[in-house]
């Protein structure tokens, strides 16, 4: 029994982090939740929190096993169907998709525990969305194909639609609408780009779409960097990054505290979709297309953490404030990409680990907040004292220092890693500069809202209506800032780890050779004997 | 006129008329537009297997073939597409419900929101 289920986990690992959530979010839809009842302590509520949870923290367990296999070196190729690429779909977990696997489920334990504190009674099928969410972010993560990646961010999107409107609200819609409808334009483009690098590569395999751009004649090669910057338009829509992210604020802040918390990963989708096309596979040796997003990366990166540390200043509530400041995190992150090395590629990894986790927190602590401020709830103006001002302002503080980089928590040692590997480029300066007043102007902005929310007190006649956070609540959010501290401790392996994803990344044929084994690797003949050919007949009038 | 010309322009033509009713400001022009947007991109993606006459997209034997991998990316653009204007038309109409008019800005132009009114339930 042992040695069949260690043959069936072998041979089909890389495929479970998709399928789990699927047969979850089925099973949770069929066995029904009884939300949109306000029936909070309901027995089917309580089975669907036991089946969403479990299941989780099953998820948890496969990431992590896919997560030591990769650490190990291992780079799992699984063709979907037994259809070898690059003719079928392929998954492939390489250390930065065991990585960002690892990083999504174990950000879905702590934000799942919060929602079944209550948020999941406010509206129906909760669980079984927010698992449609995990498969789809999974998929996006895992796959190898760029086609494939499209479907997986149309399974995650329309499941963040559902989410975000979760708990209704006329707020909540509007922002829905924007959302949505911003979305699917995107989605218009993502199609166009992939059509576009599919009409000059003839392939939308990664590992052989990686081949292919190396050979491209310059005219050619000239079509596909069009494609590939349409990409980069999609791409920076979903990171946030300027002039693409106004949309964020407002729609991270209507969302519900779970929600804007799983969001915080949502642009990371972004960040991790720019790394592997833009800068892996359009990166040094990619021939006449190499380095296409180059000129770009860099001081939109630069530009967007300063837009959102300013936006963060100018907030007039703390969830607008948390929201720009992961516009800013990403524009750090997006900062390190920009500078094409394997040692700013790998800072920023880290980095975006660590900003993932601590920005989940943020969210998570809004609401924790707010929750306590009676009718002002996160705006930044005095109020009633907080019923627990040391546990809350606390963790706020820890949130706080970490996300504005002060030593010695994981945030510090993220910017650190990125300034020391900017420090031999041309660009250092700009980076530096921008970085670090940037990190001074979150502190400012930061101190300036701890200060409104927990000292600016006004003192009321009556004792404060809310009573301390249920534990649920208070117990998940201490998780996920408890995560995110983790990091600084466990910052040199974490390290070791992303600079060898780095190097993984820039090791172009090994890839190639692992994802198109069957086709004889790197050396694989046309695989399609239709195209480019001496058969290929052209319309009557089309020029040659 | 070849064929590529009536294709390229006839492309151009939906994705502009698309992207004019996108930009309108009331939900159900932007539904249309968001749907015409969708029916160009499906022929753009098709195109770009380059077009053919008299040739099936499958191999072997005949002498010609098509690019078979448009064909099928376009049925799941296809029906990706179909399922989300589902909901964007769910969703817009829940929108209407609630803020009692089909703006995209959930409220009328000029008029402003009502203070804090009907937010976030909790």
């Amino acid at each position: 029994m042992n040695a069949l289920l260690d043959a069936f986990f072998g041979a089909h690992l890389p495929v479970l982090p998709v399928l789990l959530p699927l047969f979850t979010a089925a099973l949770l839809l069929l066995s029904g939740d009884g939300g949109g009842q306000a029936s909070h302590g309901g027995a089917q509520l309580r089975r669907a929190r036991r089946i969403s949870l479990v299941s989780a923290v099953l998820g948890v367990l496969l990431a992590w096993r896919l997560l030591a296999e990769a650490a190990a070196g291992t780079l799992t190729v699984y063709p979907l169907g037994e259809w070898p690429a690059p003719f079928g779909i392929v998954l492939v977990v390489d250390r930065l998709s065991a990585m960002m696997l690892a990083l999504t489920w174990t950000l879905a334990v702590p934000v799942l525990w919060y929602a079944s504190g209550g948020w999941d009674a406010h509206g129906r099928y909760f669980h079984a969305v927010f698992h449609f969410q995990l498969m789809g972010l999974s998929g996006a993560f895992v796959t190898g194909d760029l086609f494939n990646l499209f479907v997986f961010f149309e399974v995650l999107l329309i499941a963040s639609y559902v989410l975000l409107v979760h708990g209704r609200g006329r707020e909540r819609f509007k922002a829905g609408v924007h959302y949505v409808v911003l979305n699917l334009a995107a989605s218009a483009l993502f199609l166009i780009g992939l059509a576009v690098v599919y009409a000059v590569a003839g392939t939308l395999n990664m590992a052989d779409l990686a081949l292919r751009v190396a050979q491209l004649a310059p005219e050619q090669a000239a079509l596909f960097q069009v494609g590939a910057l349409v990409l980069l338009v999609v791409f920076g829509l979903k990171a946030a990054i300027v002039p693409l992210y106004l949309w964020l604020p407002t729609i991270y802040a209507a969302a519900a505290a779970p929600v804007a918390a799983l969001f915080a990963i949502m642009t990371k989708v972004g960040v991790y979709s720019i790394v592997r096309v833009h800068g892996v596979l359009l990166g040094p040796e990619a021939g006449h297309a190499a380095l296409t997003a180059q000129p770009w990366l860099l001081p939109l990166g630069l530009l967007t953490l300063g837009l959102g540390v300013l936006g963060a200043l100018a907030a007039h509530s703390l969830a607008r404030m948390a929201a720009y400041l992961t516009v800013a995190s990403v524009g750090t992150i997006l900062a390190g990409v920009g500078l094409f090395t394997p040692a700013a590629l790998s800072a920023s990894l880290y980095y975006m680990v660590h900003s993932t986790l601590v920005m989940a927190a943020m969210f998570l602590l809004v609401e924790l907040v707010a929750a306590q401020r009676g009718d002002v709830q996160d705006r930044l103006q005095p109020a009633a004292p907080v019923a627990q001002p040391l546990l809350l302002g606390l963790m706020t503080l820890l949130a706080a220092a970490s996300v504005a980089g002060l030593p010695p928590l994981p945030g510090f040692l993220g910017k650190l890693m990125i300034l020391e590997s900017a420090a031999l480029t041309p660009a250092h300066t700009w980076v530096w500069a921008v970085v670090l007043v940037g990190g001074l102007l979150t502190l400012v902005g930061l101190a300036r809202a701890g200060t409104i929310l927990f000292w600016n007190t006004v003192p009321t006649a009556h004792a404060p209506a809310a009573s301390g956070g249920s534990w649920r609540l208070t117990s998940a959010t201490l998780g996920l800032l408890g995560l995110s501290l983790l990091l600084a401790v466990l910052a040199s392996p974490m390290k070791r780890y992303t600079d060898a994803a780095a190097a993984q990344l820039a090791e172009r044929t090994t890839y190639a050779n692992a994802v198109l084994a069957a086709q004889g690797g790197p050396a694989a003949a046309t695989t399609r004997p239709y195209r480019g050919g001496e058969g290929e007949v052209r319309l009557p009038g089309a020029k040659p | 006129m070849s064929l590529e010309f009536l294709l390229a322009s006839g492309i151009g033509v939906v994705t502009a008329t698309g992207i004019y009713l996108l930009l309108r400001g009331r939900t159900w022009p932007v539904v249309i537009g968001l749907s015409l947007l969708g029916y160009a991109v499906n022929v753009f993606i098709f195109a770009m297997g380059r077009l053919w006459l008299d040739a099936a997209p499958i191999l072997g034997g005949a002498p010609r073939v098509a690019d078979p991998l448009p064909q099928a990316l376009v049925l799941t653009a296809i029906v990706i597409g179909f399922a989300t204007t589902g909901f964007v038309i769910e969703l817009a109409l829940r929108s209407r419900h609630e803020t009692g008019t089909d703006h995209v800005d959930g409220h009328e132009p000029g008029q402003r929101p009502a203070a804090h009114a009907g937010s976030v339930q909790q």
